[in-house]
């Protein structure tokens, strides 16, 4: 599928966004027997393991507001984030139907839990809730997570008769490097120009890489690459902020849009933080892949909420990020109830302090639809450093 | 209202006293202090080195019981924590901001060692990390539990636990104590706790008998304490235990039921088994709805959150650090959905519960997130009445005396109408 104009190819994005029945998914799955699909949970998997054994994994980020709650709101008290109830909604109103199976990583309790649910709920199906290792001694935590997906690589052969073997995981993990680095030169371009490609756009054209198969998405987004060299857009007044916070449960595309338009261009963000969790390209010329991906995760790792921060303090980490990316201020945008992200604010707030970074917070959920007060605050933070800095 | 007190308490009491009277004088012992968290604690271990350890979920239950938690939890959201996350760790930074004033109402000294002892809670790793900037003279020490996802307990988790335990948090404790790891010293505790450990399993199935003469929520929180903090692997928690027993058997042969603030309670007129912690900011006035009611709890999961011994796993001192491993991996909250519906499933029919209540806590997503699915399930499979009420650990704002007695009234009701049709059908 080849665009001429930008505005189809986001368009195509858009559509895939808003199919809640992933359609595209089910369509790959019919051409061929042994293909499954994986749904998988925020934030990080190995999807090459996934790939390699002839599935597609499928991030599944909620559903926001295009779909109403029934269901998801008898399964969680109100006081529990929302993402899990749109979750249970799209299982339960039928549209992961054609899913074989899903993927829990641990990032936290409710995500643990929901694993449970999914097991209690739907004992047909493949259920793993994935645990990471929070020790970052190869001989240690790296033998830990090793073990763990030679598990997993079994348990997916159980599924379609199809063994992970090394040149065909090689092979997988050479495609999504190359993913890792097209997405890599877009955030950098987002970041250069971002001007030329608004927050929403790039959103949706990373919400793609997690539905679309890696051999559609590439092409894609190469498409994606002619298709920006072509566009002229004037840059406006407005100041470069980084968003932190929203790697799980994501923010409506109207407060992303409504953060841009008060005067703040996004220039870094987490919202698709898998895409870009490897840091560096994954050797694939080696006889050992599995130990290529445990070595990735344990050394080349992006900092998060959900990893244990050891001697690398987060907050550091985020201050660098502001300095690469010339970024004038760090919005921390949280979704309510959100452990990870909400403990971890108060010392990225006294970080941000002690590298004189401004910041500004709030709170929200995947259904908001009122972004009048986001505005106004994003508006003044923003006026405030045009005026003073 | 004052509470009856039986030996065991006072001899509780006496403990905790000695306990934090020792913390007060470590700049004269030299004592190191070690803070850590119930799930998973390392007891043993941190005696072996002669340090002493600090539990700061038991310092803001302690705050909430003694309503100083308010105060705390207040101080905490305006250093920058959200009204959303965990009241047990808004009130312990809440309380070290103030001076670390401890339950005792002595200053607790700061840690010299934080044993993250990442078991069945996400929040723990968040809390310690914000703890290292409060306390940045501190070691900190990462002990990583995975979860049971598959239901059992894989060999490579055990292997994991053991290999940070030697490589990880052993030579911390060496390097923050000055002591060599002594593993006899800690075989020799891990003796005792499998003592009190079969004690303590004891004291709780003697909730099969009618009427009960425990209560295993309300009076199973005292129960649990010495064996959940900071007295397993000593003798001194063994004659707790043994004189527990005691009290316990006493009753048992007298037909007594359990312990209230009110005195032993004299009708026995509903079992119920309880899902979730308690409420400690209004702790007796929760306690009062059930027992003025005659409800009596059989069983609850909260008082297996800091070890589960039903299954017949005890501390061994045979493979001591690998017995460590089993005990972090089989806490209540590290087990999966499904193993905690079956556990709760076999403990309504092992005591003979004729309701199931779920407490759900606002900030505890590791208990509460599925609790309505738990409840479902069993409503589903034992058709038993169940109830739900929503209260809060420590942050007193969530606690609604009217909401709670509206719902326990109208559950009550429920289970005195199941009372009367099955006795009729029956």
């Amino acid at each position: 599928m080849k665009f001429d104009n930008f505005s189809e190819a986001i368009q195509h994005a858009r559509t895939l966004f808003e199919d809640i029945s992933f359609s595209y998914a089910s369509n790959w799955k019919k051409q061929n027997s042994t293909r499954h699909i994986i749904g998988f949970l925020p934030i990080y998997i190995p999807r090459e393991i996934i790939h390699s054994a002839n599935m597609l994994p499928v991030g599944i980020f909620g559903a926001g507001d295009r779909i109403p709650v029934v269901h998801g709101d008898a399964y969680f008290q109100s006081y529990i984030c929302h993402l899990p109830r749109t979750v249970i909604e799209l299982a339960k109103s039928g549209h992961l139907n054609d899913f074989d199976g899903f993927i829990f990583p641990a990032i936290c309790d409710v995500i643990r839990n929901l694993s449970g649910i999914f097991m209690l709920d739907n004992k047909q199906k493949f259920i793993r809730y994935l645990d990471y290792p929070q020790n970052f001694e190869g001989n240690v935590g790296g033998k830990f997570y090793r073990q763990e997906l030679n598990r997993l690589s079994t348990d997916l052969e159980k599924l379609n008769g199809k063994k992970v073997i090394t040149n065909e995981l090689n092979h997988s993990i050479s495609i999504y490097n190359e993913q890792r680095r097209l997405l890599k030169l877009l955030g950098d371009f987002r970041s250069e120009f971002p001007h030329k490609l608004s927050a929403v756009d790039y959103y949706l054209i990373q919400r793609t890489a997690h539905t679309m198969c890696v051999e559609d998405f590439n092409p894609y987004l190469e498409n994606i690459f002619l298709l920006l060299d072509k566009l002229d857009v004037e840059p406006e007044d407005k100041i470069r902020v980084i968003i932190s916070g929203s790697f799980c449960e994501q923010p409506p595309i109207g407060l992303i849009k409504t953060i841009e338009n008060a005067g703040c261009y996004i220039v870094e963000d987490d919202l698709q933080l898998n895409l870009n969790w490897i840091t560096k390209e994954i050797p694939t010329d080696t006889d050992d892949p599995i130990g290529a991906l445990v070595d990735a995760y344990i050394n080349h790792s992006i900092f998060s909420s959900t990893v244990y921060e050891g001697d690398k303090p987060k907050g550091d980490q985020l201050a660098e990020q502001v300095k690469d990316r010339k970024a004038d201020g760090v919005v921390f945008c949280a979704p309510s109830f959100c452990d990870p992200a909400l403990l971890d604010r108060p010392q990225l707030e006294k970080a941000m302090d002690k590298h004189h970074i401004r910041h500004f917070s709030f709170q929200y959920h995947e259904n908001l639809g009122q972004f009048h007060v986001i505005k106004e605050q994003a508006g003044t933070f923003a006026d405030t450093i045009k005026l003073w800095e | 209202m004052t509470i009856q007190k039986e030996n065991s308490m006072l001899q509780q009491k006496q403990m905790l006293a000695d306990h934090f009277i020792e913390l007060t004088q470590v700049q004269e012992t030299g004592k190191k202090v070690v803070y850590t968290f119930v799930p998973g604690n390392l007891t043993e271990l941190i005696y072996a080195f002669d340090m002493l350890p600090v539990y700061p979920e038991i310092n803001a239950l302690q705050s909430g019981m003694r309503k100083q938690s308010g105060d705390y939890i207040r101080e905490a959201e305006e250093y920058g924590f959200s009204e959303d996350v965990c009241s047990y760790v808004k009130c312990d930074v809440g309380m070290m901001l103030q001076g670390n004033i401890g339950p005792t109402g002595q200053k607790l000294p700061p840690p010299d060692l934080l044993l993250l002892s990442y078991t069945g809670c996400f929040v723990f790793m968040k809390w310690f990390e914000n703890l290292k900037y409060l306390y940045p003279d501190a070691e900190i020490a990462m002990l990583h539990i995975p979860y049971q996802e598959s239901g059992r307990i894989e060999p490579n988790a055990m292997q994991y636990i053991k290999d940070q335990l030697t490589t990880e948090v052993i030579p911390k404790f060496e390097r923050v104590s000055g002591k060599k790891f002594d593993p006899d010293k800690l075989a020799s505790k891990m003796m005792l706790s499998a003592q009190a450990e079969d004690l303590l399993v004891k004291v709780f199935d003697s909730a099969q008998n009618k009427p009960s003469p425990i209560d295993a929520y309300f009076g199973g929180v005292y129960y649990i304490g010495p064996i959940f903090t900071a007295f397993r692997g000593s003798q001194a928690c063994v004659d707790y235990y043994q004189e527990l027993h005691k009290e316990v058997e006493y009753r048992v042969a007298n037909g007594l039921g359990p312990i209230t603030p009110d005195g032993t309670l004299k009708e026995e007129k509903f079992r119920l088994v309880v899902e979730g912690p308690p409420n400690w900011t209004h702790f007796r006035n929760f306690w009062k709805i059930f027992y003025d009611m005659g409800a009596v709890f059989v069983a609850s999961s909260y008082t297996k959150v800091g070890g589960l011994y039903d299954e017949g796993f005890r501390h061994s001192p045979e493979d001591a650090l690998g017995s460590l491993a089993e005990y972090c991996l089989g806490c209540y909250t590290n087990r999966n959905l499904p193993q905690r519906v079956d556990m709760l499933d076999n403990w309504i029919t092992k005591y003979q519960a004729n309701g199931f209540l779920v407490n759900s806590i606002k900030s505890c997503n590791s208990f509460s997130a599925g609790q309505l699915v738990i409840m479902r399930e069993l409503e589903r499979r034992l058709e038993i009445p169940v109830g739900f009420i929503e209260t809060d650990l420590v942050d007193p704002r969530y606690y609604s005396f009217s909401n709670i007695k509206n719902r326990l009234d109208s559950f009550f009701q429920m289970l005195e109408q199941r009372t009367l049709y099955t006795g009729i059908t029956s």
